[in-house]
């Protein structure tokens, strides 16, 4: 991998704009959340035939996905408060995937989905400000969290298998020992939210999260240094905490120059590089360095970015766009292009 | 036409006679003030609230969007995320951030299909408010100030024109134009009492008296003979100061029960909201209370669900305590904004400026209740059915008030419609 290199490799259009992106586990396909209220599945494959295409009717704009039973089941989380379980690989010949499971999981819009570690939990998180945790094998609820005061923009589930953590619009942080069903710990990311006394506002929270996979690492971004709340005016931030001491981000990886916009996806690389997507002014991609506060490399993208996902391999990142495209970038010099032979008209 | 009406400096005795219904609403006025505590009472408040028409204007401060309030269109290409739920009324539908006031909604109707072609945020709070569009050089009241102005019966009373923001400064503002700074609104914070209003503690309570005797003695002389706008603004300022004094419970939100208070949220736009409802109950003519802010260029959908959240309750807690109080049929009621906006969503999720398919919502006096007036086509691009101006909306209002909106004001011998001419009321929404 070389990040210097990083190019796409293949752009899908969707047509139309995209929400949320997801690698399969199994690395088959990609799937996009779309304002049209669909999920769209694509095959990894700049040659696939449009009818290769497959639409998971939704009736909302989902922002959440997740994967269960290996990779096998998509369970989307919409803005409708309804998780939906849909057979990931599901027979494309009718042109769209019929569901297996629909549930209503909250009473509001539902943002992010986990899976836990073992595959056996969905966590979900609504605008009713609590998580809940369904069997992913029968969408059975099984416990549910409550404990924030603002909504909740995103969850992770910790590699270990016993903590969940959930971070709100307000930028807290609540560490869960789900099993329990109590809260472990509280901290807060106080440079990824603001009061703006022009608009009379909070903006803020935590638009992507993850944890790094020997989950030492925390990671949450969005947006800082907000100048005008209703305008976007601020600069994309990623937050890293070390997990183990909590408190204060051992760092905060901001932008060159002071892009702006907002870092709707981030991705912890097993080598250590930290990555974000940005949207608001124009796409980004952004990679630091795990010490370095400023961006050592960063890709212009085609339109902005409304959300990142790393494949299972390590070697692709999904970028869904506000344009309705697709792009899948791989991190690594590009191949030599072939070059098609002239007509033979113009070879004379 | 010679008109009957004395004007400025005329040394006529219609001056000096003016002073009795100063006296008379002095009367009345203390006799609202000593009925302040039987306003708990819906019977008492129903009796006395028939006696007057008030309006209500709720200003969505930075352009609210239609497709998240008053015309949604769920599952089209601009609909965004949220749904409509119904309303109290059969067939109508308005956004699932307003699930309070869905249930309200038998009390209100939509206009659908304004297009004011604009896009500006002053010029469009200046059509929204004044009914006029802006021309260089001219300035016209604002609505607060002819409905003021239009039911000012003559004497010395708490300003008829009361704005209420987050930011209110105590301040009179200059939106009365030619009516004079008697219409103009004062301005409220709302959250705490009114500051200078009560006699300073080394004054005497005769000490004061005999020095306004004196003062309007002088007044008096002075403004038989040489009187002009700037006298009398001057002597309005000191009558409304006066009453302001005497009466300052009136803007005390404290005085209000505690049940009522936690019923309306302890955020700013549920205290301004229970002022609101104060002032209307004792007579304040026209009442404006801001709620900032809308202007979502950026995340549109997550700030109207948490500003709607905000709104909604207390929103359809006052429409509710108006009627249960008898006082929404005397009272005219007006949600707007500047203008609306764009269906289209952009790359922030935001959504931005647009005058040329927008909606408001309106009750209370005069307004045929559960109505919907106007159309927008299917992803709310442009009107459809019954396309309506600010200038229309003036009109409407007033007429709604028992107005003629065809009439003038004569302001120094000169007459100024009280809406614009080109335009006339809505009247399929008037009952």
């Amino acid at each position: 991998m070389d990040v210097t290199q990083t190019h796409v490799a293949f752009d899908l259009e969707i047509g139309s704009p995209l929400i949320s992106c997801r690698f399969d586990p199994a690395g088959r396909f990609v799937f996009a959340g779309a304002e049209d209220f669909r999920v769209w599945r694509m095959p990894l494959s700049d040659t696939a035939a449009d009818s290769e295409r497959v639409e998971l009717i939704t009736d909302s704009w989902v922002r959440g996905m997740t994967f269960a039973d290996s990779g096998e089941t998509l369970i989307t989380g919409g803005t409708d408060g309804r998780l939906i379980w849909f057979p990931a690989g599901g027979d494309a010949s009718q042109g769209k995937i019929e569901p297996v499971r629909a549930i209503e999981a909250h009473d509001g819009w539902i943002r992010t989905v986990a899976t836990s570690p073992d595959g056996k939990l969905i966590a979900s998180a609504g605008n009713d400000l609590k998580i809940r945790l369904w069997n992913a094998a029968d969408g059975k609820q099984v416990g549910e969290l409550s404990g924030h005061e603002s909504h909740i923009y995103n969850l992770a589930f910790h590699p270990d298998g016993v903590h969940l953590v959930s971070g709100d619009l307000m930028a807290n942080l609540i560490d869960w020992d789900f099993a329990a069903g109590k809260q472990v710990r509280t901290w807060k990311a106080e440079s990824l939210v603001k009061f703006d006394k022009t608009f009379l506002a909070f903006i803020g929270g935590f638009r992507g999260m993850t944890f790094s996979p020997d989950g030492r690492q925390l990671a949450g971004s969005g947006i800082t240094n907000v100048s005008n709340a209703f305008a976007g005016i601020g600069n994309p931030s990623v937050v890293v905490f070390d997990w183990e001491a909590g408190g204060p981000a051992t760092i905060e990886h901001l932008s060159k120059g002071g892009l702006q916009g907002v870092a709707w996806g981030v991705a912890l690389h097993p080598d250590g590089t930290r990555i974000a997507a940005v949207g608001g002014k124009g796409g980004y991609l952004l990679f630091w360095k795990a010490k370095e506060a400023e961006d050592f490399h960063r890709i212009k993208l085609d339109n902005d970015a409304r959300d990142l996902h790393l494949s299972p391999d390590g070697l692709h990142l999904a970028t869904a766009h506000h344009d309705g495209h697709l792009r899948i970038h791989r991190m690594e010099a590009e191949a030599e292009k072939v070059k098609e032979p002239k007509p033979d008209a113009e070879k004379s | 036409m010679k008109s009957n009406q004395c004007h400025y400096a005329c040394g006529s005795d219609e001056h000096l006679i003016a002073r009795r219904p100063f006296l008379g609403s002095l009367i009345a006025g203390g006799a609202a003030l000593s009925g302040l505590s039987s306003f708990a009472n819906p019977a008492v408040s129903a009796q006395l609230a028939s006696q007057q028409k008030r309006m209500l204007v709720i200003r969505m401060h930075g352009g609210l969007s239609q497709l998240e309030s008053w015309d949604p269109k769920p599952g089209t290409d601009t609909g965004g995320p949220y749904r409509a739920i119904p309303t109290s009324v059969p067939g109508m539908h308005i956004s699932e951030l307003l699930p309070y006031t869905a249930k309200k909604m038998h009390h209100l109707s939509l206009v659908r299909s304004i297009n004011t072609k604009n896009g500006d945020h002053s010029k469009g709070t200046y059509m929204m408010l004044t009914g006029r569009h802006p021309m260089p050089g001219t300035d016209y009241p604002e609505i607060g100030a002819v409905v003021a102005k239009s039911m000012d019966e003559g004497g010395p009373s708490l300003p008829g024109h009361v704005k209420i923001s987050a930011n209110g400064t105590g301040a009179r503002s200059a939106d009365a134009a030619y009516l004079g700074p008697k219409y103009a609104s004062m301005s409220l914070g709302g959250d705490k009492p009114l500051t200078n209003s009560t006699r300073p503690s080394d004054l005497s309570e005769d000490s004061a008296k005999a020095r306004d005797e004196i003062r309007s003695l002088v007044n008096n002389r002075f403004g038989s003979k040489r009187r002009t706008a700037e006298t009398d603004a001057y002597v309005q300022s000191f009558e409304q100061a006066e009453e302001l004094v005497k009466r300052a419970e009136v803007f005390d939100l404290s005085q209000e029960s505690k049940q009522d208070r936690e019923r309306y949220g302890s955020h700013d736009f549920g205290r301004h909201c229970l002022l609101a409802r104060r002032l209307l109950e004792n007579d304040i003519t026209c009442v404006q209370v801001s709620h900032s802010n809308y202007d979502t260029h950026n995340e549109n959908f997550n700030f109207h669900h948490e500003q709607l959240g905000e709104f909604d309750r207390p929103f359809s807690i006052l429409i509710d305590d108006l009627h249960q109080r008898g006082m929404l049929e005397s009272t005219l009621v007006v949600v707007l904004s500047e203008f609306g906006r764009t269906p289209k969503i952009n790359a922030r999720y935001g959504r931005d400026h647009w005058g040329n398919a927008w909606s408001v919502c309106l009750g209370g006096c005069g307004i045929q209740p559960g109505a919907i007036y106007g159309k927008t086509n299917a992803n709310g691009t442009e009107v459809t059915d019954d396309e309506v101006d600010a200038g229309h909306l003036f009109h409407t209002y007033l007429k709604a008030l028992g107005l003629r909106s065809t009439s003038n004001f004569e302001i120094g011998g000169r007459k100024f419609p009280i809406a614009d001419p080109a335009f006339e009321p809505i009247k399929d929404i008037l009952t």
